[in-house]
């Protein structure tokens, strides 16, 4: 036990790093998640196909591919990334907002389709009916569609946990593998791989993975089945 | 207090054209599947955009077409009591009670949640979770909710159809109560006649999308060629009584009708109150002379007033006792052998056996009272 939490700073730095990351994407990612699933699952406009797909894409990309198309974006030359520097002194490239962005993106698709299920399962005539008692459609979001998708939200949102947790080819493609700045769990064990008499580290490093994956995915379903027991849907 | 509904509108293969203007306690819009009730009610409700025409309620345009107005659904302030109930999973029943209060301006709540929840008998499910309430319970919360949002017209949408007999039972004092005790106004869908009988005191009674015929509830249930087919046994005269006293040797309940005196089996009703009876044509016998040595115990003498055609072999018989017009369908067979013809003197049979509780306002559970 002793061998398995006796980490090196750099170590215990990746550790943190990467909850903190996956934190920060997961958070950032709810409230477009929450309106693009919306516009999916109950929009109806031109474009929308088009939309679902630009959506879908991190999904299906490389993950490479998507890495060095925010390199491009949100680079310090890129459109976005000077943009954002220049007037809100936000940067992305090598720091690890810029892996936060990175794992937001990759678990984006996750989120928004376990959101968009969730939302096409609620029974719009639940909204109808608070209409006629008198909530007008933003109250009736807040207070019937909000807690009846409340499962699907806590669903897509470990995803999104889960899949920042993980996420190697974009983060590293994008801010490479700085340790201390953006080097997560996923690069870090990486790192080990690479050099000679690395093995106990990576092990190390993987078993915490592990163990922190199990734990946000027990958590999703406790919260779940809290939620599940308090609603009682017939 | 009025509603005037004018409107046209096309849903997939129906045309609904209507208008319709009732001023009355709890105005019944009566017809089979697909007459277009539930649609015309959703517009009054502001669930669905009516094509053209015209929707006020009490003087106040809720929809005009030509105008360009559309007052959007909350901002309405009517009640609607759905079929499927719809009660917040989420909340509890208080939860559910409450929800409309938050929406209404303080000096507009009239409803007081001690009373809704009294006059309703809900008082021991506040805590509970709409899934745990049997069919009839959540019927009731549904209606309080709706009741709580203190509205100026209470929509029901076929509120008894997804309940067995028992259930319907269970509520339909409460929504007498509702109109009796309660202010306001009250639009009814249902195919029911049992229950536009015994609730409304007008009904809009609609057909294929168009209205075929409204005004106070006894002069239109009287057209019995108008009723929907599978309801047709159901049609008669409907009328409303006094207690006159109980019978307690026979078991029985004499009412006192514009038409005489009408025994029925015994009623949970205190001498004096009022009760509303459906005589079914079918259950009325006519006799030329009055008739000796016969079981059934009444027998209203009256004058044919009209002989329609009815159904195969029937004819439909109407018979002006007193005043009140009572039905009898008979074959046409009997008809000629009796020689029936307009003004004739003659009397209606009814036997006291053939009333049951969905003829009789008898929906309080026998027990109650004495």
């Amino acid at each position: 036990m002793n061998w398995l939490l006796d980490l090196t700073p750099d170590e215990w730095n990746a550790v943190r790093l990467s909850i903190k990351v996956a934190t920060v994407a997961m958070l950032f990612s709810l409230p477009p998640g929450i309106l693009i699933a919306l516009l999916l699952a109950r929009g109806q406009f031109w474009g929308k196909t088009l939309l679902n797909g630009v959506v879908h894409l991190p999904l299906i990309l490389p993950p490479v591919v998507t890495g060095y198309l925010l390199l491009l974006t949100f680079g310090k030359r890129g459109p976005a990334g000077a943009f954002l520097a220049e007037h809100f002194g936000i940067v992305f490239s090598f720091r690890w907002t810029g892996a936060a962005l990175a794992c937001g993106i990759m678990g984006f698709p996750l989120m928004v389709r376990a959101i968009r299920l969730s939302i096409e399962a609620v029974d719009r005539k639940m909204e109808a009916a608070a209409g006629t008692l008198g909530a007008n459609p933003l109250w009736v979001f807040a207070t019937i569609t909000l807690p009846l998708i409340l499962p699907g939200l806590i669903a897509g949102a470990i995803l999104a946990f889960a899949k920042a947790m993980g996420e190697f080819g974009a983060t590293i493609t994008f801010v490479s593998n700085i340790p201390g700045e953006t080097q997560t769990l996923p690069s870090a064990i990486y790192t080990f791989t690479q050099v000679p008499g690395g093995d106990e580290g990576a092990l190390r490093l993987t078993l915490i993975s592990i163990v922190i994956s199990m734990a946000a995915l027990v958590a999703s379903e406790v919260l779940a089945r809290r939620v599940g027991r308090r609603m009682d849907i017939e | 207090m009025s509603v005037l509904v004018d409107i046209g509108h096309r849903l997939g293969d129906v045309a609904i054209e209507a208008r319709f203007e009732s001023a009355g306690r709890l105005t019944a819009l009566f017809g089979p599947s697909g007459s277009g009730k539930t649609s015309l009610i959703n517009m009054i409700a502001g669930l669905i955009r009516p094509d053209k025409g015209r929707i006020a309620v009490d003087g106040r345009v809720l929809v005009d077409t030509d105008a360009g107005i559309f007052v959007p659904k909350h901002r309405r302030r009517i009640g609607m009591v759905f079929q499927d109930a719809r009660l917040f999973p989420h909340m509890s029943v208080a939860g559910n009670l409450r929800y409309g209060r938050w929406f209404t301006p303080a000096k507009e709540r009239y409803a007081d949640m001690d009373a809704v929840v009294e006059l309703l008998g809900i008082g021991s499910l506040l805590g509970r979770r709409p899934a745990k309430l049997s069919g009839g319970e959540k019927q009731r919360v549904a209606i309080g909710r709706a009741l709580l949002a203190s509205p100026k017209l209470l929509l029901m949408d076929e509120p008894l159809a997804s309940l067995d007999e028992a259930r319907k039972a269970e509520i339909l004092p409460y929504i007498e109560r509702l109109r009796d005790e309660t202010k306001i106004p009250i639009v009814y869908v249902s195919h029911s006649v049992a229950e536009v009988a015994r609730l409304a005191s007008d009904v809009v009674m609609l057909a294929q999308g168009k209205v075929v015929a409204s005004g106070p509830t006894e002069a239109v249930m009287q057209r019995l060629d108008l009723l929907p087919a599978e309801e047709r046994g159901e049609g008669g005269a409907v009328l409303d009584t006094k207690v006159l006293g109980h019978d307690e040797v026979f078991g029985m309940t004499v009412l006192d009708s514009a038409a005489g005196e009408i025994r029925v089996p015994r009623l949970a009703m205190k001498t004096g109150a009022r009760v509303r009876i459906r005589i079914r044509a079918r259950d009325v016998m006519i006799a030329t002379e009055k008739p000796a040595g016969l079981s059934a115990l009444n027998i209203l003498p009256g004058t044919i007033v009209a002989i329609s055609p009815g159904e195969g072999p029937a004819v439909e018989v109407g018979i002006d006792c007193n005043g009140a017009t009572v039905l009898a369908r008979i074959t046409e067979q009997s008809r000629h052998a009796l020689k029936l013809r307009l003004g004739g003197k003659v009397f209606a049979v009814v036997k006291t056996v053939s009333f049951d509780r969905a003829n009789t306002g008898a929906g309080l559970p026998l027990e109650v009272d004495g």
